[in-house]
């Protein structure tokens, strides 16, 4: 039996709580089919990172660490994921369905000659993965038949795997890549910075869609988000239209969140929204249109103006916590 | 500058399918198709770029025979012409990618721009593929495009998670649409006019030589977990209490 091997990520020197949701995954899978679960962390002065992937149970964690795999791209990495999943025998290629995953893991899949599913939810008794498919309107189970297959994620789906002692040891990785011969460079990161917690790590999200008819609307939402220590999310609508930056887009698209609270403020409820946040524990909406489609997937589900409401509702908190 | 850009036809991505009651698929009657909204915004961009640099704009789709309505729509926005690879059978990105390659080999195109996913399959994964197979650079999930005035690389804004990613790619290079990249136009009355007359090339996929041996194969469909439908309250304070005593959230 082959090995799950799964690509870690990281932000400033930190692992990221999401790929903790892959390595349970792996931990499942190999429990379930035989191998062991590896983990491979990609970049320049990454010790640190993979010291703290030794804390979740895989067998060995991979170090590929030079100079020229420092900024993320995925021409190099691809070489190197292709590289390091011959060298751990593995079966199984993955990481959680990231920006970077999706970037990266489907090059990798070409690369290896594998077949891919993007998105898993699961795996069924016939060993075919379940998937998301039409927005999230149906759920497919997708058999892959290469010899190595490839996989991302959802985060969503997985509890993240508990934290341990470290164990598992620690493999260099000699990496052979020519980066003068790749056909991208890495020009610079533009990041938007927010001091409130990520959408995909957040307990609590409020969204707000076209309803909240501006950056005013947008505040309201915000202040609600500040006063629980929400993450803010936003449709696709009032990404498009400018009032927030698109990395806070939930959907079939944007970002699949399944908090334990999500208050949708106005917002209808079109499929590509539904498709990422159904999952959550709590749904509240907040919309002035009693037909609006998001009361049918709503706990809790108030008829009003948010311009009223929702102030009304940061008093109503402020209350209770006092 | 010779662009090739892809559309898939796709059921109307508004309309909510339904999963058919023996597991085969998904219900497709009655619902219409459209281009998948990621390609139209890839050939919006393919157009602006000829509008600005000069050259052709091609138009590749794979599908049943009827895919040549989407191929005509691209035709319409202002696309040069058509080809289209005709097949009923079941195909997987692999697949695809590997239809695309074969095509840039045929067409050597200097740019190939592609919507990031299709919006029933939800895959994310023929651009990647497809610019490995090609061993070229790849620049996804665009939401702005430069090209260099010589036309010999392009500078790509990339919708990442918590921010953005500015890469310079050499062309040829395989970019995947964002939403942001555009606001695709619609079709004016001429342009539907002329692209009648545009020329649109149809193959068999059989006839290509490639592998057509999928390494994804799609099984059972089943419907997604059901919500159960919640309760209206009537005001703000109840809703409060309901969630602080009740659901026990805040």
């Amino acid at each position: 039996m082959g090995n799950a091997l799964i690509i870690a990520e990281y932000k400033d020197g930190k692992l990221k709580k999401g790929s903790r949701a892959a390595f349970a995954f792996a931990r499942e899978y190999t429990q379930k089919n035989g191998g062991a679960f590896h983990v491979l962390v990609i970049g320049h002065n990454v010790t640190d990172v993979a010291e703290q992937c030794r804390r979740f149970g895989a067998e060995k964690v991979w170090q590929a660490d030079a100079e020229g795999l420092g900024p993320y791209l995925a021409e190099s990495w691809a070489q190197v994921v292709a590289q390091v999943a011959g060298d751990s025998q593995a079966e199984l290629v993955g990481a959680t369905a990231t920006a970077l995953a999706k970037d990266l893991l489907p090059r990798v899949a070409a690369k290896l000659d594998a077949g891919m599913a993007s998105d898993i939810m699961g795996i069924d008794d016939n060993g075919y993965f379940l998937r998301p498919v039409w927005a999230g309107n149906a759920v497919v189970a997708a058999e892959i038949t290469s010899p190595v297959k490839v996989v991302t994620v959802r985060g969503t789906e997985f509890e993240p795997a508990p934290e341990g002692e470290p164990g598992g040891e620690l493999a260099p990785v000699t990496v052979n890549v020519d980066l003068g011969a790749l056909k991208k460079r890495f020009v610079r990161f533009e990041e938007v910075k927010s001091e409130r917690p990520e959408l995909t790590e957040a307990a609590i999200i409020i969204s707000g869609g076209r309803g909240t008819k501006g950056e005013e609307g947008f505040k309201l939402v915000e202040q609600l988000a500040d006063l629980l220590g929400a993450a803010v999310g936003a449709t696709r609508a009032a990404v498009d239209a400018g009032w927030v930056p698109n990395d806070l887009q939930v959907g079939q698209t944007g970002k699949v969140v399944a908090p334990d609270l999500y208050v949708a403020v106005g917002i209808s409820g079109a499929i590509q929204h539904l498709a990422g946040m159904k999952g959550s524990k709590t749904i509240v909406a907040i919309n002035k249109d009693e037909e609006a489609p998001i009361f049918s997937v709503a706990d809790y589900g108030l008829v009003a103006d948010l311009f009223k409401a929702v102030p009304e509702m940061v008093e109503e908190i402020k209350k209770a916590k006092a | 500058m010779k662009i090739l850009v892809t559309v898939k036809r796709v059921t109307d991505p508004d309309v909510k399918v339904k999963v058919k009651s023996d597991g085969t698929g998904v219900v497709t009657d009655g619902i219409d198709y459209k281009v998948n909204p990621f390609d139209e915004i890839a050939v919006e961009e393919a157009l602006r770029i000829k509008e600005k640099a000069g050259g052709e704009v091609v138009v590749a789709s794979i599908g049943p025979a009827e895919a040549t309505k989407e191929i005509r729509s691209a035709l319409a926005m202002g696309a040069e012409r058509g080809i289209l690879v005709t097949t009923d059978q079941p195909l997987d990105p692999g697949v695809v990618a590997r239809v695309l390659a074969k095509l840039v080999e045929e067409e050597k195109p200097d740019l190939i721009l592609m919507g990031k996913q299709a919006v029933d399959g939800d895959n994310n994964q023929t651009g990647q593929m497809l610019a490995e197979l090609l061993g070229v650079g790849q620049a996804c999930f665009a939401s702005k495009v430069e090209l260099a005035d010589d036309g010999g690389k392009a500078t790509v804004t990339r919708e990442v998670d918590g921010g953005f990613d500015v890469v310079e790619v050499d062309l040829p290079a395989v970019i995947t649409a964002d939403l942001r990249l555009n606001e695709p136009r619609y079709a004016s009355l001429p342009g539907i006019m002329k692209a009648k007359k545009k020329p649109i090339k149809e193959v068999t996929l059989d006839s290509l030589g490639v592998d057509t041996n999928r390494k994804v194969v799609w099984h059972t469909f089943s419907e997604p977990p059901v919500r159960q439908a919640g309760i209206m309250v009537p005001d703000v304070p109840t809703l409060v209490a309901k969630l602080r005593d009740e659901a026990k959230v805040i």
